[in-house]
């Protein structure tokens, strides 16, 4: 899940480096992600993983790293599973 | 009684005094200011602890609705103002300089200014071409093309920058420069439509400061949780005064005209009516915006949502579309007696003033960002809570 994301990170996110150069846990924003980016981000993840982000992960946080992407996608999955 | 507002109406009355000459000349509103200074109300937002008036947001846009009454460019100068304190009070607490810059605001009353946009990114706030440029303890700035209001008149400057040479455009922090410590090459002049008090003029902005001047917390993290908010609400409250005078004018000239012919309906009041239910509309947008602002702020992650930014950002675009419409209801009510300059049903000024709503960060940039946004949130459908 994680390469994914990465993948998904470097298409849609316009940052000044790659992904593959960006930690885990490593601050997205400082990277240069926008909010208009996270956007764009969101609804490829959306693409891709089938899931639809609610209103209450619509917030900054959520997009702020690749593991915290990765929790809002493992909460999503989770609630499907259930 | 409310202590601030009966304060705040002194210096509407200074406002008044001088709000046409003011316009006229295109000069500060150095009264207006001074009797706000006197009055200790540009302290009104910050806590007692440090010195200020600890007012609430409403408290302060009330004031800013009274005085866009009488005098939209002081008015607007009060806003400014306020927004930037907002600014300290919800970022500055815990760094021993800006808690110390909030109690020397409060006992010498310095008038806070803003250089948040940028020659070359227009309205787009959030990205930045200047950098900061640390050396040791110090810092370097340097702001090309940025339109600072009433930046000759200000004691401080709160300034965006990205955060080093090296850093992308939207990765920003924001500092607070004192006057001692940076200079302003005017670049262009303010003669312009409205808000012509302002005095918002072009410079090219260059200082250094010692490091700690930095406010800690990213400019991402400020603009979403106080600049946004109070920016847009406060805008709102001015606007909403020059609004509804320009409509009391209207009334006085409706109830003039129904006195005279007391047997039909003035032409004006079906026009009057309409315009009031307008009014009501942008007085419960701002009324409500305040409200869904203080509950945001009792939680992080509502004050950083999706939701919030576009409830505050359909407040601006509201109420900038609404004042307009309301001034030329107005207008249409009052005709030629409206039009002209010199009669007590003037509406020129209310006019002028209030078109510079839409451009104030251009509506058209705010859309374009709202509609990113609605690609994620959902349309909120709830009536209440
Ligand atoms: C009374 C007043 C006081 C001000 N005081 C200050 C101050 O103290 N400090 C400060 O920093 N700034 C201040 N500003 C400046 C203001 O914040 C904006 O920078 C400015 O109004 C926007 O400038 P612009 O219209 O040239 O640029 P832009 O935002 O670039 O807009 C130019 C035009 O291009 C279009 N446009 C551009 N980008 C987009 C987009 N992405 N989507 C859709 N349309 C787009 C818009 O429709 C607009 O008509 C003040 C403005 C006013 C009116």
């Amino acid at each position: 899940m994680l390469d994914t994301i990465r993948r998904l990170v470097d298409e849609q996110g316009r940052l000044s480096k790659a992904a593959t150069a960006i930690g885990d846990d490593a601050d997205l924003y400082a990277a240069g992600l926008t909010s208009f980016a996270a956007v764009q981000l969101m609804l490829a993840l959306e693409e891709t993983f089938d899931v639809e982000f609610p209103d209450h992960m619509l917030n900054r946080r959520s997009f702020s790293s690749i593991s915290a992407i990765a929790g809002c996608l493992h909460e999503l999955k989770g609630e499907e599973a259930a | 009684m409310n202590a601030p507002l009966d304060r705040g109406a002194d210096v509407v009355t200074t406002a008044a005094r001088h709000a046409d000459d003011v316009d006229r000349n295109g000069r500060f509103p150095i009264e207006a200011v001074r009797a706000l200074k006197d009055a200790r109300l540009l302290s009104l937002l910050i806590p007692v602890e440090f010195g200020g008036g600890g007012a609430s947001l409403f408290d302060v846009a009330e004031i800013c609705t009274s005085l866009g009454q009488r005098c939209a460019s002081t008015a607007m100068i009060f806003a400014m103002h306020q927004i930037k304190v907002s600014s300290l009070v919800a970022h500055g607490r815990g760094s021993a300089w800006h808690e110390d810059f909030m109690r020397r605001l409060c006992d010498e009353q310095l008038l806070l200014g803003s250089a948040t946009t940028e020659g070359g990114i227009g309205g787009n706030m959030r990205n930045s071409i200047c950098a900061f440029e640390r050396d040791g303890a110090t810092f370097r700035i340097a702001k090309e093309g940025a339109l600072i209001s009433y930046g000759a008149y200000s004691d401080a400057i709160l300034v965006t920058a990205r955060r080093a040479a090296d850093a992308p455009p939207s990765d920003q922090q924001m500092a607070v420069l004192e006057k001692s410590q940076y200079r302003l090459e005017r670049t262009g002049g303010w003669d312009a439509l409205g808000m012509r008090g302002t005095c918002s003029e072009g410079f090219t902005f260059s200082g250094e400061a010692p490091v700690e001047q930095i406010f800690t917390h990213d400019f991402a993290e400020i603009a979403s949780e106080s600049m946004l908010a109070t920016a847009h609400l406060l805008w709102s409250a001015v606007w909403f005064g020059v609004a509804s005078d320009a409509l009391s004018r209207a009334q006085s000239f409706v109830r003039k005209d129904a006195r005279r012919h007391p047997n039909g309906p003035a032409p004006g009041a079906l026009r009057l009516a309409e315009a009031t239910a307008k009014l009501q509309l942008m007085r419960s947008n701002i009324v409500e915006g305040l409200k869904r602002f203080a509950k945001a702020q009792q939680n992080e992650d509502d004050l950083n949502s999706m939701s919030f930014a576009v409830a505050m950002n359909n407040i601006k675009i509201g109420s900038s579309q609404l004042s307009i419409e309301i001034i030329n209801h107005a207008l249409l009510i009052a005709g030629i007696a409206g039009y002209k300059n010199d009669t007590p049903f003037s509406v020129g000024r209310h006019m002028r003033d209030a078109l510079s709503a839409q451009v104030m960060i251009s509506n058209d940039r705010i859309f374009t960002n709202l509609s990113n946004m609605l690609l994620a949130q959902r349309i909120d459908q709830r009536l209440g809570e």
